[in-house]
């Protein structure tokens, strides 16, 4: 066995056990799921972290919720790859988004693969992994997947729901279909529909996996294979679109990666070509290719306009909740235009909306890194909320 | 409760506005700049208070300091909002700022059941007698830019103002002219005597 195939298997390994023995808390579901596509799951888990302390009467929680490729590591170290949570930026104690205040929920998705029923989990009817036989979901199911968790914490109403990118899409559902239990939303980096470009770059990643023999139409968990190189593929092409064209250049430039020269070949000569591949490698050691292919059709298919008649205000109809709404100058995937079309619809029934568009050049990743005036945003809006809902202030 | 300091610290018209507003109403503040009479009115009157403001540096430091605001425009976002969403709407020396402020205050007339507009007064005596004297725009403490430079589109005088009110068949409520020293001028002062001393002006409006 040569050392790239033993530390896939030791990778691979340390993956397949958090599918369905996750390192974090979890909780079982057992009252049946109606999805969205008319099917049913009649039990499921979801996998979560906790950080902070609920107080007595129930109203410090906040839901962070995650992107395509995240999970419950919000604000701890991932089991898997041992690093920093992906959050912890703005997740800790005395940050925006304050540990020694609230009391901050972190689920992986429904359709996840870090110990979340998705289709790399053991399907109990059959005892073998779900593959393609798991349900199509949406991100309304993932949302209405969360409830039995935050009734088993005995949460009325989250004091918050906040989340980037996909996450932010999770904040908008709940948005518009659990209103009464959400006193205030942040949704980041994001879009109350995808746009056809989008579903575009995911069908190039899925394609990307299908592709590969090793995926072996879905049952590659049955037959200890592992589409790789798809999957790599297909996070190489994702990954491009969370940059800025601007970052990538300043980043990486047309300098050679160790040469000093053009090799004349197609190894990876160029830094960014150096970098996807890491990328690419990096990935497919913690994440399943097939939850991959879910969670993209979930995003795909989330259009919150087609849900509400066609018309986005109807989705907020009577919202009592609180939003504050932010975008990024330089992201293209999810662009301020469409960050602006949901303060539209929540303008139209005169909803209590702040927006702020954030000045960066970092691209749709900007709301993973250090950007000092969304921390601001975010400290402001979620004190002002506090102060209106009478929790503790923050150290001065 | 006001700021340390005392009203002092505070423009004349926010505080003339603070006091025509009613405790715990619902507010729109178009224009908000830094927030400052969105701040005074939940500060003193418990308002549930939204702003609109262009510069996006002002409203992130408005967010960050809790106030609800968003990056807008009055000439193109007032249209997103449904007829009666606030008790009052209010342009805060603003309206000579805008491109079209005939359809922004029909839309202020429209979304609040109060429209509330302040504006600097283009007839003041200080203005005419640059413009007589100097014969070049005027450039004056509540007029400070070059006319180059100038945000401001579509200067006005009391009288103009009163004229568009009439033809948008507003009723005014209430009229208050502030002379240089910030000051209300007396409300039994004819109209022309408004609107020669008369600094900036605050009109209260509703639908008829």
């Amino acid at each position: 066995m040569n050392t790239a195939t033993t530390r896939d298997f030791l990778a691979a390994d340390a993956r397949t056990l958090e599918v369905n023995r996750p390192s974090s808390a979890s909780l079982d579901v057992r009252t049946p799921l109606k999805l969205d596509s008319g099917r049913t799951l009649n039990s499921y888990r979801i996998a979560y972290q906790t950080y902070g302390t609920l107080n007595a009467d129930k109203s410090n929680a906040i839901l962070v919720t995650h992107a395509l490729t995240g999970d419950q590591y919000a604000a701890s170290h991932h089991p898997v790859t041992g690093k920093p949570g992906w959050w912890e930026t703005l997740v800790g104690p005395g940050k925006p988004i304050d540990t020694e205040r609230f009391f901050i929920i972190c689920p992986n998705v429904l359709g996840g693969c870090m110990g979340s029923t998705g289709p790399a989990s053991l399907n109990p009817e059959t005892s073998k992994p779900w593959g393609l036989d798991f349900p199509v979901i949406t991100v309304g199911d993932m949302v209405d997947a969360q409830i039995p968790l935050i009734d088993h914490f005995g949460i009325d109403q989250l004091f918050c729901a906040i989340g980037g990118s996909m996450g932010g899409m999770q904040v908008l559902a709940w948005a518009a279909r659990h209103k009464e239990r959400l006193f205030s939303a942040v949704p980041v980096a994001t879009a109350a529909w995808h746009s056809s470009q989008n579903i575009a770059f995911h069908e190039v990643g899925r394609q990307a996996v299908m592709a590969d023999p090793d995926w072996a139409q879905g049952r590659y968990l049955e037959l200890g294979k592992e589409p790789r190189n798809g999957l790599a593929v297909a996070r190489m092409a994702a990954h491009i679109t969370y940059l800025s064209e601007e970052a990538l250049q300043r980043k990486f430039g047309r300098n050679l990666q160790d040469l000093a020269a053009k090799s004349f070949s197609f190894n990876a000569d160029f830094q960014v070509e150096s970098y996807l591949r890491h990328q690419g490698s990096t990935f497919v050691d913690r994440f399943d290719a097939n939850s991959y292919l879910y969670i993209t059709r979930a995003i795909d298919y989330f259009d919150l306009r087609a849900e509400y008649g066609d018309v986005l205000a109807n989705a907020f109809k009577d919202t009592r909740t609180r939003f504050c709404v932010v975008s990024f100058t330089s992201d293209w995937l999810y662009p301020t235009r469409e960050s602006r079309e949901i303060v539209q619809a929540l303008n139209a029934v005169a909803a209590n909306v702040s927006f702020v568009e954030i000045e960066s050049d970092k691209g749709h990743d900007a709301f993973l890194l250090e950007e000092p005036e969304m921390f601001a945003t975010i400290s402001g809006f979620l004190n002002a909320g506090a102060a209106k809902r009478g929790l503790k202030a923050a150290r001065s | 409760m006001l700021a340390p300091g005392g009203p002092r610290n505070h423009r004349v018209d926010h505080l003339l506005i603070a006091e025509m507003v009613k405790g715990g109403s619902r507010v729109l503040d178009v224009g908000c700049g830094d927030g400052a009479l969105l701040q005074l009115l939940a500060d003193t009157k418990d308002v549930d208070g939204r702003g609109i403001e262009v510069s996006r540096e002002r409203v992130n430091a408005c967010v960050a300091r809790g106030l609800s605001v968003i990056q807008g425009d009055a000439d193109r976002d007032l249209s997103d909002y449904p007829d009666d969403a606030f008790d009052y709407a209010i342009l805060s020396l603003t309206i000579q700022a805008t491109r079209q402020p005939r359809a922004v205050l029909e839309h202020l007339l429209r979304i609040g059941r109060y429209a509330i507009v302040s504006f600097p007064n283009f007839g003041h005596w200080q203005v005419r007698s640059r413009l007589l004297f100097t014969g070049r725009m005027p450039v004056t403490e509540n007029l400070p830019d070059a006319w180059y430079a100038s945000p401001n589109a579509h200067l006005c005088t009391i009288k103009d103002f009163a004229d568009l009110c009439k033809l948008l068949d507003a009723r005014v409520e209430r009229a208050v002219a502030f002379n240089v020293s910030g000051q209300k001028l007396g409300t039994w002062l004819p109209l022309t005597v408004h609107n020669l001393m008369g600094e900036k002006a605050v009109f209260m409006l509703t639908r008829k």
